[in-house]
């Protein structure tokens, strides 16, 4: 069974129709990667996935290991294992990075039926992941996201994905607004999670970052629509000729 | 009536609103009701008080009768009938006064054991927590727990109506010093009718060795409460002082009008913490506690009060703890947190009067409005002729869920001294559905998000109280919060 089937899947925002028929299989394991101009539906895709309020699907279906993924409150997609990488991570002033992890990790437990962390044991699990990223102990004393850096709110995004160990993780243009140096780093944080009983949708505008993260299939998304599909060398092809060309050869 | 006690209590729990929204089934003794000079005879006979301070209640009942409800605040709700209330109530059991724990009617002990407080000596010892226990219920100071150990250090913690038999000299000089008589219309009140409260001597130089805590509950119905709390630190000393407050779910509104005299001697400090969570009312503003409470510290040199509230019950909040900063280089603090949900209506905030030189004051106001409810801050800052190089700084942030709340700011600042310092700042912003949606997305359930990022708003205050009460308070923010989403 696939870890994600998205079946004629149509979404609107505002009454207008951004997605309009999407069809994609992912299986165990696998990275794929949509790319896509702006105003694409690329984060629509996303958001729909994740189940944000005022994404409104009109039509098709999706499915996650056999479930109605649309059928799910975004905490309890979350608990079950869909993880997204936002965009643009959210500031919480107040609340300890070290805190929200915990209750994070906690809920996801206990909608599990597994046996809450206490301090301890989650500390000792937090320690080992911040040394695997080679992240500061500093920042998670932090309040969340709180001031951080664009690089630092990016590798949050990884540690808490570390953490929370998720079976779909949707990572929406990760490589934005990052450096040369920090978009290395992320992706050296994605690619040691990378494992066979996690898929990951890597959502980007730009071709670069699949050199780092390098997927199994890549998907060009055009105006709501999966238009081409291919293996890694598309993405390349994509960078070499733009958009433009690639979209008029496919209509 | 066991099966109703019971029924109300399975509601209670299983809907959780109001956890402590129980009633206990005592004999009771009260006052006739009404309001009249015989009614304040009779507390005091009652009480069996020396007849200056009959005079003194007396007193202040003849000036309250000439005084008019304060109508400033922005808070609205029917005439109150104060003829329509009972102002004495005490459990029956009083008449021969429990000498120790022992004796304290179980069923007391079983209310005090459903709120969680800790009062039986052993098992307090037995605790984590170092803490010695005032609780008043009703009207009557029931048992003070530590009062021995206290008493090695010359420290004096009791019922104020034992501090009147026992220790009169420092009542009479204290009592009315700082909040007098005539000072407001429920001041007057409170102090023609007060019937208990907690009273607290801390002798020179001595450091208290533990948390000071009093609890009030309203138990009976249709009675008022009207509490009196002195705390007399001498030159030098420390004391923290916590006070809790819970009142059962009843439909009728209930008055509570209490006084709390700070007096911060040379030197001294006094760190007092409420975390007030009488009674709101329910959903549609039916039922509910009326706090209209007078506090006020007075700090001499280099003395400093600070006064950290966490404020999320009652119906309404009318109350400003303020500190006169009389001493030269004393310091006041204000650190507040104001939850308000579905009908309920807070006016809340300090008074920082700056008298002697280089004094300075912080105020720290957070408030929360959620549902139909509305919650202003005011606050005065007012710097002396003499006071020279005083500084204040103030911070109100406001946060809002919902849209059909409000919160309010409204600052009185003056200064009659050049050389002095008014800094303030406001901020009002409203919980983000981006903030939410990204802790939905981690796995935390809404109204878990909500408390998370309420929590983490009001930090800055929680953390001033001290620990075990703080994760307390932490817990009754996502408790007040309960249904203001989705």
């Amino acid at each position: 069974m696939n870890i994600l089937s998205i079946k004629d899947l149509h979404a609107t925002v505002d009454g207008k129709e951004i997605l309009k028929g999407i069809n994609l299989e992912m299986g165990a394991g696998e990275v794929h990667a949509i790319m896509g101009p702006n105003g694409s539906g690329k984060s629509t895709l996303s958001y729909v996935l994740s189940g944000r309020d005022g994404y409104e699907v009109s039509k098709g279906e999706v499915l996650y290991k056999g479930e109605n993924l649309m059928e799910m409150l975004p905490e309890e997609r979350a608990q079950a294992g869909v993880f997204l990488a936002f965009q643009y991570p959210v500031e919480i002033p107040g609340v300890p990075t070290v805190t929200f992890l915990k209750q994070a990790m906690n809920s996801v437990r206990k909608a599990r039926g597994e046996k809450e962390l206490d301090a301890f044991e989650f500390k000792k699990i937090m320690d080992a992941r911040l040394k695997e990223l080679s992240i500061v102990n500093d920042m998670v004393r932090r309040a969340l996201n709180t001031g951080f850096s664009g690089g630092e709110k990016k590798r949050m995004e990884v540690l808490q994905m570390a953490m929370l160990e998720p079976s779909l993780a949707i990572l929406d243009e990760t490589d934005s607004g990052l450096d040369i140096d920090a978009l290395k780093t992320v992706a050296d944080g994605v690619n040691a999670l990378r494992a066979e009983d996690r898929s990951m949708l890597v959502i980007t505008h730009y071709q670069r970052l699949l050199d780092y993260i390098v997927p199994d299939h890549v998907h060009v998304l055009s105006a709501g629509r999966i238009i081409l599909s291919g293996d890694k060398s598309l993405a390349l092809e994509l960078e070499e000729k733009g958009y433009a060309d690639i979209v008029a050869a496919a209509a | 009536m066991a099966a109703v006690l019971e029924t109300i209590e399975t509601v209670g729990e299983a809907t959780d609103k109001y956890k402590h929204g129980f009633v206990t089934e005592i004999e009771m003794d009260r006052a006739p009701k009404g309001l009249s000079e015989d009614t304040v005879r009779f507390i005091s006979a009652k009480k069996n008080e020396p007849e200056w301070l009959l005079e003194w209640r007396l007193e202040a009942y003849r000036h309250w009768l000439t005084m008019t409800e304060p109508m400033w605040a922005r808070v609205g709700y029917p005439p109150i009938d104060y003829q329509d209330s009972y102002y004495y109530a005490a459990p029956k059991s009083d008449a021969d006064r429990p000498k120790s724990l022992d004796e304290v009617d179980p069923a007391l002990l079983d209310t005090y054991a459903k709120l969680g407080i800790p009062l039986k000596e052993q098992e307090v010892l037995a605790g984590v927590r170092n803490v010695a226990i005032d609780a008043v219920f009703d009207s009557v100071s029931v048992a003070t727990t530590f009062k021995d150990r206290l008493e090695k250090d010359g420290i004096i913690f009791c019922a104020i109506s034992e501090a009147i038999q026992d220790h009169p000299e420092l009542v009479r000089k204290y009592m009315g010093s700082v909040v007098p008589t005539s000072d407001n219309f429920y001041a007057a009140l409170n102090s023609a009718v007060f019937t208990d409260g907690s009273f607290c001597y801390i002798p020179k130089g001595v450091r208290c060795p533990m948390e000071l805590s009093t609890y009030f509950r309203i138990n009976a119905a249709e009675t008022g409460q009207f509490e009196r709390t002195l705390i007399v630190a001498d030159e030098g000393s420390y004391v923290s002082y916590l006070e809790g407050c819970t009142a059962p779910q009843r439909d009728e509104n209930q008055l509570h009008a209490a006084v709390v005299e700070l007096i911060a001697m040379d030197d001294a400090e006094i760190k007092y913490s409420t975390v007030q969570n009488w009674y709101p009312g329910d959903e549609d503003g039916k039922g509910g506690i009326y706090n209209f409470v007078t506090k006020r510290g007075l700090c001499e040199k280099r003395a400093k009060i600070s006064w950290t509230q966490v404020e999320t019950g009652s119906a309404i909040t009318w109350k400003y703890p303020s500190c006169i900063l009389k001493g030269d280089d004393s310091v006041g603090e204000f650190y507040s947190v104001a939850i308000t949900n579905n009908r309920q209506q807070a006016d809340t905030g300090t008074k920082m009067l700056h008298i002697g030189k280089n004094t300075r004051s912080r105020i720290i106001a957070k408030g929360i409005s959620a549902g139909k409810s509305q919650s202003t801050y005011r606050g005065q800052v007012r710097m002396n002729a003499m006071a020279h190089g005083a500084k204040n700084y103030t911070q109100c942030d406001s946060l809002l869920i919902g849209d059909e709340c409000g919160a309010h700011t409204v600052p009185y600042i003056e200064s009659k001294n050049r050389s002095a310092r008014v800094e303030h700042e406001a901020t009002t912003s409203k919980v983000s559905d981006d903030q939410l949606f990204y802790c939905r997305q981690r796995g935390i359930p809404e109204e878990e998000a909500l408390t998370l990022i309420v929590n983490g708003f009001c930090r800055e205050v929680l953390q001033e109280l001290p620990m075990e009460f703080a994760v307390e308070a932490q817990k009754l923010v996502g408790i007040s919060l309960e249904g203001s989403v989705g």
